[in-house]
């Protein structure tokens, strides 16, 4: 917005200002980048670059650095052959996935776009669906488990089933992702909504104007005008699910039926046999798939800041 | 009802009807029962948390969930006493407090610089920090684990010798993780700041912190209260980090915590109904009565207001 005011004659306030500063606020300036840059770059970039690194050794974690062993891509190997958890877990990170595109991501977005026009108790409406949004997915968890335990849930009670949707492999995942859902719609709902305040309000006039129903007036104008906010929802919906944990941690800490990546880099640590290239292996399939996204997202946000 | 049929209103009030073919109620009427069936639905399961988690145990199991009766406050005594939960929000309450301080005055500092200053490196610095914020934690674990472990405390700041399994460790890395959001927002928001204002401040030599804390900061306050909130309710509900680099029970935010209390409150879901309402009250407290700061804060990153 104000960084048009800027754009044009760029080079020279920077000549300018830079030439300004004293001594003392050179200090202050670096200091301001400085500190916090530690931070990210020490406790965020380092790490990740050493999860890289040690994915191609072997070392149990406990011993001191020098029992590390570079085995090359021994540990990709061994993940994709002999780890029996590895492929199911991809597998459900993908269900994860299609099943919040399709679902929740879907419902948000017609939500949202129901909810821009000037209905009756909208804030209410919007108010209601995304109050799941501020609770921990953790506490999501609990607060389905209600419904889906075995002997004492409601649904169970409804159906006159016996089903314990937490526990049985063959439904588990499903459940978890309808708890998921629950709050995942609303968080989209909220972001493709503010996105829709944006759009200039002479675009539709003028479709209006041409005769445009409100379907066609949708998907012709308003979906291509809102292209960053699509691509930061898609972004965001792959970040989500290959972050997926707490909520199946929760419930059995990624097991039988359950097992996800993240959950499983986090078993090879903090479990009993802490497996560190194993798990630095699939950390490093982790950071590589998020930073194709990443970088859509950079470009995305970044793009929109120049122009 | 009024809406729809009388007075002609304005284009500003209704932009996406603007005066076309006559309204048709029976749309309307679906479009209504349709949004009320969605947020009943929502609704629904932590109205049937707060509903259950004040009906006797023993009642409830005799007939049933369906049934209508059995009202109690007793589960919230319990709960509150078996599950730690004193302890718990204490906890929460050591950590989300300087982690949500630290993290906005960090990230006001690079964002001032990044919105005051045309340095070559600003656009690969916001990148490298708004990239961090998306990666998964799970992704550094190990590293940080065997980082933090290395890392010698006193016994006066952590009982547990290191940073891990201490509040500062915790602290710490939600910081890290938080940082790259809050100096996009807050950079975003700082460059709508003219920069005539720092002239003139200029021409009265004030040094660039005074700019900073004097000028930049103040006219930053709705930025900052709607952060405040989010990362509040983000740091309150971090369930990864603490779960995994506090071994110490006591030690843990009540958001961790809950994994515990299931073992603690072993098949009473009424109890844990109760237990699940006392966590999710501070943020829904906070969610009603800020619910403007919490929405522009988690819209910020995306639109830039």
């Amino acid at each position: 917005m104000t960084s048009k005011l800027r754009a044009p004659g760029r080079s020279i306030p920077r000549t300018r200002r830079q030439r300004k500063l004293a001594p003392r606020d050179r200090v202050v300036v670096t200091a301001m980048v400085v500190i916090p840059a530690l931070f990210v770059i020490g406790l965020v970039w380092l790490p990740a670059i050493s999860s890289v690194l040690l994915s191609f050794t072997s070392w149990n974690g406990i011993g001191s650095l020098d029992k590390i062993k570079f085995v090359g891509v021994q540990n990709y190997v061994d993940i994709a052959t002999i780890y029996p958890p590895f492929w199911p877990a991809v597998q459900h990170n993908i269900i994860w996935l299609v099943f919040l595109i399709l679902g929740p991501t879907l419902l948000g977005i017609f939500l949202a776009v129901l909810l821009d026009k000037e209905v009756r108790g909208t804030r209410i409406y919007q108010t209601v669906l995304y109050m799941p949004v501020v609770l921990s997915l953790a506490l999501v968890g609990f607060i389905w488990q209600l419904l889906y335990s075995r002997d004492q849930g409601l649904l169970n009670a409804v159906l006159h089933t016996q089903i314990d949707w937490y526990g049985d492999p063959n439904v588990n995942l499903w459940a978890v992702l309808v708890a998921t859902g629950w709050r995942h719609t609303g968080y989209i709902m909220l972001l493709y909504l503010a996105g829709l305040k944006g759009v200039d309000p002479s675009l539709r006039e003028a479709a209006a104007i041409d005769g445009s129903g409100e379907v066609s007036t949708f998907f012709r104008i308003i979906l291509p005008v809102m292209r960053p906010i699509n691509l930061i929802i898609i972004v965001v919906v792959v970040i989500e699910s290959l972050r997926a944990f707490d909520l199946v941690w929760i419930v059995n800490q990624g097991r039988n039926g359950l097992e996800i990546i993240a959950a499983l880099v986090t078993s090879n640590v903090v479990g009993e046999a802490s497996r560190i290239g194993f798990g630095s292996a699939m950390a490093t399939i982790m950071l590589l798939i998020s930073s194709v996204f990443i970088t859509i997202y950079l470009r995305v946000v970044m793009k929109e800041d120049k122009s | 009802m009024s809406m729809t049929t009388v007075a002609p209103p304005s284009p500003r009030a209704t932009p996406a009807k603007p005066a076309g073919p006559p309204r048709r109620r029976g749309p309307r009427m679906l479009l209504q029962a349709f949004l009320i069936v969605v947020s009943v639905a929502w609704l629904f399961p932590l109205a049937w948390a707060v509903i259950n988690s004040f009906r006797n145990y023993s009642y409830t199991t005799q007939h049933g969930y369906l049934s209508f009766g059995g009202f109690t406050f007793q589960n919230y005594v319990n709960a509150w006493e078996r599950g730690n939960f004193g302890q718990g929000f204490l906890n929460s309450l050591i950590i989300t407090v300087p982690a949500v301080v630290l993290v906005l005055l960090l990230a006001s500092c690079t964002a001032f610089v990044l919105a005051r200053f045309n340095y070559a490196f600003n656009l690969t610095l916001l990148g490298v920090f708004l990239a961090a914020n998306l990666l998964p934690p799970q992704a550094l674990l190990i590293p940080i684990f065997r980082l933090y472990r290395q890392i010698p405390l006193p016994e006066w700041m952590s009982d547990s010798g290191s940073l891990l399994g201490s509040y500062w460790g915790l602290i710490l890395i939600n910081v890290a993780f938080q940082l790259g959001f809050c100096t996009f927002v807050l950079s975003n928001y700082m460059k709508t700041v003219p920069k005539e204002i720092y002239e003139s401040a200029e021409i009265d030599g004030a040094s660039v912190w005074r700019q900073y804390w004097q000028l930049t900061l103040p006219l930053c306050r709705p930025a900052l209260a709607a952060l405040a909130v989010l990362q509040t309710t983000w740091v309150y509900n971090e369930f990864f980090w603490a779960t995994v680099l506090i071994q110490d029970f006591k030690k843990l935010p009540i958001t961790s915590s809950l994994n515990n209390l299931r073992g603690q409150f072993f098949v009473d879901y009424n109890l844990l109904s109760a237990g699940s309402v006392l966590v999710a009250l501070p943020v829904l407290v906070v969610f009603f009565a800020l619910q403007k700061q919490f929405v522009s804060g988690l819209t910020l990153g995306s639109t830039k207001g």
